[in-house]
């Protein structure tokens, strides 16, 4: 795979019945927690760098491309669909700096009673399938490499087949998966007995794999009406899954806990959210943190929560995060699109970065109020709710009455928690008692097996009755390749082939081809018309399916913010494109060269009523790598200099060029300035012997080009683009 | 099904737990998720599922489909108590054949009376 090519997405499913995965288990970054210099920086709390990147917007532009990563592994959910475009994303994802890699599942997969074969089109997710998972790893094991670091995949151990999929993902080397047996019960109705008989068997298997483990007591905090108030019972959740799995056989430093700050401004959320984060971290100090970010209080509204995300990360950086998972900032909106998981992505990079080093500067003040009162309160609270559960007859007897997901604060109680009965749910009755002769000649199995009536062999190693299981020899794994003949990945690729083959380019949000786009309007009405007019606007523009994405008001009358996303359904074809050839620069020494052998004078000044230096500085100050370092005679006049007296202070010291900086461009200023500038110089009769030159944060060269300057430059102008034309100009 | 309503109690319900050390306070909340749970695992330990049993048999070398054919047999001849993973290896030594062999035709719901006969010989 080259940096500079794009994915061949049929390469990676060619031959994948043979396919073996590079490594199992989960993998830490490296190199955490040493301090490390990166570019003028200091680090504290930072990792070994990538091999590639893409450095966030201000690395490239200001700290000469810079790119810190932090100690913590971050996630990022990928899930549109249809696994083969999301491979694209997963790539564009690792350059940014995700290393954990969650794929969501399709809807409806936890009651699916068995595996799930072939490639079929996900809703909401994608169908979780041994084809799927072996394509996408095969994709990540080239990426890993690619951007030099190990890559964890991720998904679902639930629902009514969580022993398989275990064995699955252990054959297949998925690195991560939540598993919980609660999840199971509480929001998917899974019977709970099955559930939790299930969930052993599935724990031990990913034990055996290395499988790092997410529980799932963050839905809790989406579920209640109240997330606030919920804090106790998540404590209480997350035990019992801590305590199960270990009794599973899975080591503490591989058991994570999902743990959400449960609110979001306007709340005070640090004086809610701190202590709670605090008292987590205290009692479950064995076990690692997967620190969430919150998505009960999202809107559509993608500044919003990349806001609410921001402080999240600053209660990670306050505490502490083994992981740090991002949501995507347009997950109240839709579907995540390709650009919001780079987005969130970049917000944990961003943030993570800014606050390296803070708990060397900053101190949390643990045992003071209210901070002191408020952790021991959470902590008993906590151990309460686990003393009536006893007092109630245990876990089940605990759900059959209610006491989870209740909105009141334990012990306060709303009569509201999602009940369950025992006996009751989706695969109920599918529990059976083992034998005394009860066999499983198997690795990594949970709980009773009678391998001893097979001899010592059998015991010390139970699949040495069937000549070592799959775990020992993949080889034995039977590879199911399609199912379906319409609703699989060879067919959608076809519908697509023209836009991966380089010929044609159409915009895309989730899938090839999709044709999303999205425009940000304002329009100078209240709510209901203005989305009304956005639809409109949206259709007039060409686009189909257009929808209100994002609406919010300025103001009750003056007006109103409007999101709207449409289909552009062409594709371009790439050759017919124009595209502005790249700027054709001389090289340095040439320039210099030059410059001695016909010398080169310029005035140079801020034009009109503009007091902004800075931009012009960079292109004449030697110390910016300006103009006057290749030997260019540079008179500067400073700042809001009169157009006349530029022309004539040109005359005066009889300069082949001038140079105008113009930064301001209210109602296009910038480019009357330039006009009018090319007209004096044509009055006072010097137009045909001086060259000119603008230049601007706004400035298009085209636009530019025809208001009768010699040359107009934009942002990203270097003293040496400029000295090029100069010499081109003025020495050819 | 609705839950009883309570006002939060807490100052009340926290008074046995004021002397308690913030170690001892902790030492608690781990003992209570031990009592919670150890009877969940003993669950688990003593029982199984047409899912284990399938992860059993995925584990033996058979695809997804043949497993869940072969359970859902097993589920049928009321020989889950053994595991089916066992069924299938104690039928292949029993026909002298090879255990995918063995199992595809357990899988085609042949051989499940000889199976019945096979574990009804042991007690």
């Amino acid at each position: 795979m080259k940096p500079d090519k794009k994915m061949d997405i049929e390469a990676i499913l060619a031959d994948l019945e043979s396919y073996r995965p590079k490594r199992r288990g989960w993998l830490w970054r490296s190199g955490r927690d040493t301090r490390r210099t990166v570019g003028p920086f200091d680090y504290t709390d930072c990792s070994d760098p990538l091999r590639r990147s893409v450095p966030l917007p201000a690395a490239a532009a200001y700290f000469a491309g810079i790119d810190p990563q932090p100690n913590a592994t971050i996630t990022t959910e990928i899930a549109s669909g249809r696994f083969e475009d999301d491979i694209r994303r997963m790539r564009m994802a690792a350059w940014h700096g995700a290393d954990h890699i969650m794929v969501i599942r399709t809807a409806g997969q936890s009651h699916m009673d068995g595996l799930i074969e072939g490639t079929p089109q996900g809703v909401g997710g994608v169908p979780i399938t041994r084809k799927q998972i072996r394509a996408q790893r095969k994709a990540l094991d080239l990426i890993e490499d690619e951007v030099g670091r190990p890559i964890n995949y991720h998904s679902y151990v639930s629902g009514v087949a969580g022993p398989e999929i275990a064995v699955l993902f252990a054959e297949e080397g998925v690195n991560g998966a939540h598993q919980d047996p609660q999840y199971n019960v509480l929001y998917r109705n899974v019977n709970m007995v099955r559930s939790f008989v299930d969930a052993a068997e599935a724990k031990r298997i990913m034990a055996w794999a290395g499988i790092v483990q997410i529980d799932g007591a963050h839905n809790a905090n989406a579920t209640a009406r109240q997330a606030w108030k919920v804090m106790p019972e998540l404590m209480v959740q997350h035990a019992i899954n801590c305590a199960f799995s270990v009794k599973a056989g899975m080591p503490k430093d591989r058991i994570c806990l999902s743990t959400v700050p449960p609110t979001a401004p306007p709340a005070p959320r640090m004086r809610l959210d701190l202590p709670y984060a605090v008292a987590l971290r205290e009692l479950f100090r064995d076990f690692k943190m997967r620190a969430q970010q919150n998505t009960k209080y999202m809107t559509s509204s993608t500044r919003e929560a990349t806001v609410t995300h921001t402080l999240d990360l600053l209660i990670s950086a306050l505490t502490s995060a083994d992981i740090q998972s991002t949501i995507t900032p347009d997950e109240g909106r839709n579907v995540p699109w390709h650009i919001y998981n780079m987005e969130g992505v970049d917000t944990a990079r961003q943030a993570l970065c800014g606050l390296d080093g803070i708990k060397e500067l900053v101190a949390l003040r643990r045992h003071e109020p209210p901070m002191a009162d408020a952790v021991r309160e959470l902590k008993e609270r906590a151990v309460l709710f686990m003393e009536e559960m006893i007092e109630a007859g245990g876990y089940f007897a605990a759900v059959e009455r209610g006491m989870f997901v209740d909105s009141g604060r334990y012990p306060e109680r709303q009569g509201d928690g999602i009940v369950r009965q025992a006996n009751g749910g989706v695969g109920a009755g599918a529990v059976f008692a083992r034998d005394p002769d009860y066999l499983a000649p198997v690795t990594a199995h949970f709980g009773f097996n009678n391998t001893a009536a097979y001899g010592p062999e059998a015991e010390r190693n139970p699949a040495s009755l069937v000549d070592g299981c799959t775990l020992e020899n993949p080889d034995k794994i039977v590879y199911v390749d399609e199912l379906d003949p319409e609703d699989n990945v060879t067919r959608r690729l076809e519908e697509t082939a023209e836009l991966r083959d380089g010929s044609r380019v159409k915009p895309e949000m989730e899938w090839a081809g999709d044709g999303w786009v999205q425009t940000i309007l304002f329009l100078p009405v209240a709510d209901r018309l203005a989305r009304a007019a956005a639809l409109e606007i949206g259709a007039r523009m060409g686009l189909r399916d257009v929808e209100v994405i994002h609406a919010e008001p300025l103001h009750p009358a003056e007006g109103t913010r409007v999101e709207i996303k449409g289909r552009f359904d062409a594709a371009l074809v790439l050759s017919e494109l124009s595209v502005p050839p790249e700027p054709d620069l001389l090289d340095e020494d040439e320039i210099r060269a030059a410059v001695k052998r016909r010398p080169i004078r310029i005035v140079a000044a801020t034009v009109g009523e503009d007091e902004h230096s800075v931009g012009l500085r960079e292109i004449i100050d030697i110390k910016h790598g300006g103009v006057e370092g290749f030997g260019i005679e540079c008179h500067c006049l400073g700042t809001s200099v009169p157009l006349e007296k530029l022309v004539d202070a040109a005359v005066e010291y009889d300069a082949d060029a001038v140079l105008a900086s113009m930064i301001i461009s209210h109602d296009d200023i910038h480019y009357r300035n330039m006009r009018r500038l090319h007209e004096l110089a044509v009055e006072k009769g010097v137009r045909q012997r001086l060259a000119i030159v603008c230049g601007g944060s706004q400035v298009s060269p085209e636009i530019a080009a025809r208001q009768g300057v010699d040359a107009g430059f934009g942002r990203g102008t270097k003293g040496r683009h400029v000295a090029s034309f100069l010499v081109r100009k003025l020495c050819g | 099904m609705k839950g009883k309503e309570r006002s939060d109690d807490f100052a009340t319900r926290r008074e046995r737990l004021a002397t308690l050390s913030e170690p001892e306070l902790e030492a608690r909340f781990w003992e209570l998720a031990d009592r919670l749970t150890e009877p969940l695992a003993e669950l688990a330990r003593t029982h199984t599922t047409p899912a284990i049993e399938r992860s059993v048999l995925l584990r033996m070398g058979f695809s997804s489909m043949e497993a869940k054919g072969i359970v859902e047999h097993c589920v049928a001849a009321g020989l889950m108590g053994k595991g089916a993973g066992h069924v299938t290896l104690r039928l292949a030594r029993r026909w002298n054949a090879p255990l995918r062999e063995a199992g595809l035709r357990l899988a085609r719901g042949e051989g499940w009376d000889e199976a019945a006969t096979e574990f009804a010989a042991v007690h």
